[in-house]
C-alpha cells in the first residue's frame, strides 16, 4: 500500500494524549480523506439545492450530483440498474426497511427467518420484531469452533418454511468472511430470499451483487471513508417493485388525492422526504477514492495487516484472539482479550498512548454469549494503517499488561 | 512510557478493591435485588440490599466489568452499610458531583471513595464508576415504595 495514503486523512495527523494518533477503530467508523471532505464542502458552497423539483439551475445541478452518485453506487456493487439502488440513512435503516416491507408482506405464522450467531444487533432485532409480529420462528445458524460458518449447518437450518435468510458478509467482531454466495444458493433452493449485511464488507472487498445473487444487500457510507448518515439498500428490481414503502411524505409520491395516493417509481418511492443529498455526494467521492486505490489492493492490504497483527499479538503471553486463526479467512479485524485485564482497562491504557481501539460487546451480545465473554477489545485496520501502527499497538498492549501486573 | 495520567485513574486503593472486593456475593432473605447493566459496554451488576427501619443493614454485589466498575461497587457497598437511607442517597449525590467534576460537599468523610476522583478526567469511564451507585439508588427507592 502506498505510504502516502495516510497523508490524505488530515485527522490522523494529530497527537492524542501526547502521542501520534494510531486509529484502529475503523470497523466502528472510518476516517475521511481530504477528497471526501472537499466534495462535501464544494457541494455546499456551489451546488446546494433541493433535488427533483426545482426548475432553476442549482436544483438541476444538485439533482445531477445526487443521481450521479446513484450511478456510481450501481457500478460499485455491479447492480443491473440504478432503480435497484435506494439511498437510506445506513445499514440499520436498510435492514429495517426490508423487514418491515418485504417481511410483513411475505412472512406468515409458522414461517422461518434464519440468521446466525455472529450478527450485529442491527441484523437481529428487526427480525426478532418481525417474528414476534407475524408469529414466525427466528432460527440461528450455529458457528464452528473457529467462528466460521459451515454450509452443512446452513443446510440444516434452512427449510421450505424459511422465507428470509439474512447474514453478515464480514463479521464486525470475528472478522470472518462468510460464504454468502453459497448461502444465497441454498436459500433460493428453498424459495427464500437472501439478505446480506455488507456494512463491514463494502469498505474492504470488491462487491458484485449479481455474482453473489443475493436479493438484498445493505451497507453504510461512513465505514468506507464516506460521511455518516448515508447508506444503501440494494434490492433486486422485481422484489423492490412489489414492496410497499415504509415512509410516506414528500418526494416519494406520484399523485396525492384526498384519501388515496400513488407512489413514484423505483427507487424514489422508498426515499420519502428531502433525500440525503450531501451524503450521497460524499459517498460518490468516497467510492472514487477507494476505486482509485483499488478494492483488490485494499483487500490484500487488510489480509496482510491481519496476518502481521495476529502474529505479533499472539506473541504476547495471555493474549487471546477470537475468530478464525487463518488470516485468509478474515478481514482486517482482530478481536482479543488480555488475560486478567478487562478490555475497558486495556482501551484506556492504549488511549493514554494515543491508540484508539474499541472495547465492549460490539453490538453483538449473542456472539459475546457464544464466545462466553462479556466484553472484548477490538483493533480494526483500514487502508491508512501500516505496520508501524501494529508495532505501536503491540507495545501498548505490553505496557498495559505490565502496568496491571505491577499494580497487582 | 510514562503513565502518570493512568496512575490518577488506577490508584492502589482502586486496584485493591478490584482484586479483593468487599461484600461480594448475594444476600439471601428479605433483601431488595437490583440488576443493572451498562448497555454500551456490557458491565453488569447485581446488588442486594437489606434495608430495615430506614437503615441499610447490609449490602452485597456480584457482577462483571472493568476494574473501575467493580472497585466502585465494592467501595459503594462498604460505604453505605450501616448508613440511613438519606445518608446513603446523599453520598450518592456527592459521588455523582465528584464524577461530573463539580464542586462537592467535602464535609462528609468519603473514605476509599475519594480514590475514584481521578475517573472524572476520563469521560468514557464515568459510567463504569456510577453503575453501582445507580443500582443502590434504585434499590433504596424500590424499598421505599414497598
Amino acid at each position: 500500500m502506498n505510504p502516502e495514503i495516510k497523508s490524505y486523512f488530515p485527522i490522523l495527523n494529530q497527537e492524542i494524549n501526547g502521542h501520534p494518533l494510531v486509529y484502529l477503530d475503523s470497523a466502528a467508523t472510518s476516517q475521511k480523506p481530504t477528497q471526501v471532505i472537499e466534495a462535501l464542502k464544494e457541494y455546499y458552497e456551489f451546488d446546494n439545492s433541493n433535488v427533483h423539483r426545482g426548475v432553476h439551475t442549482l436544483g438541476n445541478r444538485a439533482t445531477e450530483k445526487y443521481e450521479g452518485a446513484r450511478e456510481k453506487v450501481q457500478q460499485f456493487i455491479n447492480a443491473s440498474s440504478t432503480q435497484e439502488i435506494v439511498f437510506l440513512r445506513g445499514t440499520t435503516t436498510a435492514i429495517n426497511l426490508v423487514a418491515q416491507s418485504y417481511g410483513r408482506a411475505n412472512v406468515e405464522e409458522g414461517d422461518e427467518i434464519v440468521i446466525t450467531y455472529m450478527e450485529h444487533h442491527s441484523n437481529i432485532i428487526p427480525w426478532q420484531q418481525l417474528a414476534k409480529e407475524r408469529g414466525a420462528v427466528l432460527k440461528y445458524i450455529e458457528l464452528e469452533e473457529d467462528g466460521t460458518i459451515s454450509l452443512e449447518n446452513v443446510r440444516a437450518a434452512i427449510t421450505d418454511r424459511t422465507k428470509i435468510v439474512s447474514m453478515v458478509y464480514v463479521s464486525n467482531v470475528l472478522g470472518t468472511m462468510n460464504p454468502v454466495k453459497e448461502v444465497a444458493k441454498i436459500a433460493h433452493e428453498h424459495g427464500a430470499v437472501m439478505m446480506v449485511d455488507g456494512a463491514q464488507a463494502a469498505p474492504h472487498l470488491k462487491i458484485d451483487v449479481q455474482d453473489l445473487d443475493c436479493d438484498f444487500f445493505a451497507f453504510s457510507g461512513h465505514k468506507m471513508v464516506g460521511p455518516t448518515g448515508i447508506g444503501v439498500l440494494y434490492g433486486k428490481k422485481h422484489l423492490l417493485e412489489a414492496m410497499e414503502p415504509v415512509e410516506f411524505g414528500g418526494e416519494m409520491i406520484d399523485f396525492v388525492g384526498l384519501y388515496d395516493s400513488t407512489w413514484k417509481e423505483l427507487p424514489w418511492k422508498f426515499e420519502g422526504g428531502t433525500p440525503i443529498i450531501a451524503g450521497a455526494v460524499g459517498l460518490a467521492a468516497a467510492i472514487d477514492f477507494l476505486q482509485e486505490i483499488g478494492l483488490d489492493e485494499i483487500e490484500k492490504h487488510e489480509h496482510h495487516m491481519a496476518a502481521i497483527a495476529m502474529d505479533k499479538m499472539s506473541a504476547i503471553e495471555g493474549l487471546e484472539i477470537y475468530g478464525p486463526k487463518d488470516p485468509a479467512k478474515r478481514a482486517g479485524i482482530v478481536t482479543f482479550n488480555l488475560k486478567e485485564v478487562h478490555p475497558h482497562d486495556v482501551a484506556t491504557v492504549l488511549d493514554m498512548s494515543g491508540i484508539a481501539v474499541r472495547a465492549g460487546h460490539h453490538c453483538a451480545q449473542p456472539l459475546m454469549k457464544w464466545l462466553d465473554v462479556t466484553a472484548t477489545a477490538r483493533a480494526s485496520f483500514y487502508l491508512y494503517n501500516d505496520e508501524s501502527d501494529i508495532d505501536r499497538l503491540v507495545e501498548g498492549l505490553r505496557s498495559a499488561k505490565e502496568y496491571f501486573s505491577d499494580v497487582f | 512510557m510514562s503513565f502518570n495520567n493512568l496512575d490518577q485513574l488506577y490508584r492502589q486503593v482502586i486496584m485493591d478493591h478490584y482484586k479483593t472486593p468487599r461484600n461480594k456475593g448475594a444476600l439471601e432473605q428479605d433483601s431488595v435485588n437490583i440488576e443493572m447493566n451498562n448497555p454500551t459496554c456490557g458491565d453488569r451488576i447485581q446488588l442486594t440490599l437489606q434495608v430495615e427501619d430506614g437503615i441499610v443493614k447490609d449490602a452485597k454485589f456480584d457482577g462483571e466489568g472493568c476494574s473501575i466498575s467493580m472497585a466502585s461497587a465494592s467501595m459503594m457497598t462498604q460505604a453505605v452499610k450501616g448508613k440511613d437511607v438519606d445518608a446513603a442517597l446523599k453520598l450518592s449525590e456527592i459521588f455523582s458531583d465528584m464524577m461530573l467534576g463539580k464542586e462537592y460537599d467535602d464535609s462528609v468523610d468519603l473514605g476509599d471513595i475519594e480514590a475514584l476522583q481521578g475517573v472524572s478526567k476520563f469521560p468514557a469511564r464515568i459510567k463504569c464508576a456510577t453503575l453501582a451507585w445507580k443500582a443502590m439508588e434504585k434499590g433504596v427507592h424500590e424499598e421505599e415504595k414497598s
